[in-house]
């Protein structure tokens, strides 16, 4: 699936997040976890904020969650987002318990439930961005 | 209102005069005061400490003046001219001279530089300078800031102050806290933690509230019509606020028609984006009482973090899913209550940062003047409603009614309801609370009549 995104904000990672776009270009989601004790962290950082450990490796995650809290964008909103208003945001609150913010594909506004199973789907929006959205899933 | 109990329940405090330090009775060895610089010699004692201390005591403190500016949209003055304006109004309301200003506080999005302030203004001197975290965060904490610089002695006069440039259009400045909406001037290339909201759309501070107050909703049944309630009764505080900007009052049709930001948010709702400055002047308790104007004691203030708000993943993991763990406001609030040795029902009349409506039942919450999940119906009771509610809040018309000049102006509002003439006065108020956001880092601060 791919959209216009010339306007689109494109994140501008440093080496310690670039791993997680990089890895949306594949249509992978992984998520920071602690090579020490496991503990999954999202936003990315340089240690684990359970147990403090510098080790990490990106873990794939299975991209399937619930829908945590959701909102409808009108104007104003960023001028990249102008044509496309009103339009939805959410935080997902993945299986493995991490959240994110995204938004819904393939489903109507007013579909919009809390607690809805959704599962990943990478629209790639130009040769250097993915973008991990969600869509409603069979549960 | 409450009145007997709030001083009965209130301890005695401790005399201003300067209490002992810790080092205060040692002695300087004669052989270290000949050599201030060498305290390693063979043979003598190491002493951590040869003075009196970082600080110097625990005075009590208090505001002695506050002062404003106009607030409005495209006033077109530097954030200067205004601070200025403000810092002058505040000394000239306690009958304190400018020049005696010894401290400074501010936002750390401020725009005036203390030195820019300090030479603006002919202050010869500053001995305290410190900001506070986290935009709105930090909006009762530098009063708080400039408490505990009076209180521990490291200055004797210090202005808290907060200065904005910031309506849309006509305003001076094109800086990134300067004139109109900050997170539109972002770029389209974000780092930070806006790399991981721009990209889905999610930039404005609305958007991102709305997100909590869609989560507040479904997990305690709140209503949005319960936002707009407060957002009607600050309008009616508002339109008796001949300062305010919205002086027309409205009703909840009118805020139910207003326009869709970000669902469940309203323009009526949101904070008026303006240009306007504030300061609050912080002396001593026993400076101020020699002063102009009704001394108003800071009996206690309080920051505190939880994790990262601005990052709404951190915030549903870790800061609030409503869950009952405790947000950083409730921690903050059980410290401030406990210092100044006071309840919430103690509370006369609350400032409460209003970013958005939405903020306000959740701050209720969090500081426990309601129980959790309560706040939506504690609005919809009637009970921040002036005059007849048990705990009026924003009496100005807070921030959509009478400016946002980032929860400071709530200071000001604070003081002159334990000052006696505030246009919407709560009969006899004899404490009050403050706080900046229900997002982390914050603080909040109690005032009382001394």
């Amino acid at each position: 699936m791919t959209i216009e995104g010339a306007a689109l904000p494109h994140p501008d990672p440093g080496p310690l997040e670039a791993p997680f776009w990089d890895a949306c270009r594949a249509h992978e989601l992984r998520i920071q976890r602690c090579a020490d004790c496991g503990t999954l962290r999202h936003h990315p950082r340089p240690r684990c904020p359970r147990c403090r450990s510098t080790a990490y490796a990106w873990a794939p995650v299975r991209g399937t969650g619930t829908v945590h809290a959701w909102t409808i964008c009108h104007p104003p909103v960023l001028p990249g987002y102008a044509d496309r208003a009103p339009y939805n945001a959410v935080v997902v609150r993945l299986d493995e318990g991490v959240f994110l913010v995204s938004n819904l594909v393939e489903c109507d506004d007013e579909s919009i439930e809390i607690d809805m199973p959704v599962e990943v789907v990478f629209v790639d929006v130009d040769a250097d961005l993915t973008l991990p959205q969600f869509r409603p899933a069979a549960r | 209102m409450r009145e007997a109990a709030t001083t009965a329940g209130r301890a005695p405090r401790p005399s201003t005069t300067l209490a002992p330090t810790a080092n205060a009775g040692t002695t300087l060895d004669p052989a270290l005061a000949r050599c201030p610089g060498n305290t390693r010699r063979a043979g003598t004692t190491v002493r951590a400490v040869t003075g009196h201390g970082v600080i110097d005591g625990n005075r009590r403190v208090a505001v002695a003046g506050i002062g404003q500016t106009a607030f409005g949209k495209g006033l077109g003055r530097t954030e200067l001219d205004l601070a200025s304006e403000a810092v002058v109004a505040a000394c000239a309301d306690a009958g304190f001279p400018v020049d005696a200003i010894d401290g400074v506080t501010s936002f750390h999005v401020e725009q005036v530089a203390e030195i820019d302030l300090a030479h603006g203004l002919g202050i010869p001197t500053l001995r305290f300078l410190a900001r506070t975290p986290s935009g709105g965060g930090g909006a009762a904490s530098t009063t708080g800031l400039a408490a505990i610089a009076v209180a521990s002695g490291l200055a004797d006069a210090v202005i808290a102050f907060r200065s904005r440039n910031r309506s849309k259009g006509a305003s001076y400045g094109s800086g990134t806290n300067q004139g109109g909406r900050p997170w539109a001037k972002a770029g389209t290339r974000v780092g930070g933690y806006r790399q991981w909201h721009h990209p889905f759309g999610v930039a404005a501070p609305a958007q991102e509230m709305a997100l909590i107050a869609r989560r507040h909703m479904h997990v305690y049944g709140t209503r949005a019509e319960q936002f707009g309630m407060q957002a009607v009764a600050q309008r009616f505080h508002a339109s008796r606020n001949p300062a305010a900007i919205m002086q027309n009052e409205i009703t909840l049709d009118d805020w139910a028609a207003s326009r869709m930001i970000a669902d469940p948010i309203r323009l009526f709702d949101c904070s008026l984006e303006c240009d306007g400055a504030v300061a609050v002047l912080v002396t001593t308790l026993d400076r101020a009482r020699g002063l102009r104007r009704p001394a108003v004691e800071v009996l206690a203030a309080e920051q505190g973090s939880g994790p990262i708000h601005t990052e709404l993943a951190d915030w549903f993991s870790l800061t609030c899913s409503y869950d009952g763990r405790d947000t950083a406001g409730r921690a903050i609030g059980n410290r401030l209550f406990a210092r100044a040795d006071v309840a919430p029902a103690d509370v006369d009349v609350a400032m409460v940062f209003d970013h958005f409506t939405m903020a306000v039942p959740l701050t209720l919450e969090q500081y426990g003047f309601c129980g959790e999940g309560e706040g939506g119906p504690f609005i919809e009771s009637g009970a921040t409603r002036w005059p007849d509610g048990a705990l009026p809040v924003n009496t100005h018309g807070g921030s959509n009614g009478e400016a946002f000049i980032h929860g400071a102006n709530h200071v000001l509002e604070a003081v002159r309801q334990l000052r006696g003439d505030a246009a919407n006065q709560v009969p006899g108020a004899e404490v009050a609370f403050v706080n900046g956001s229900i997002t982390d880092p914050a603080g909040a601060i109690l005032l009382g009549r001394p």
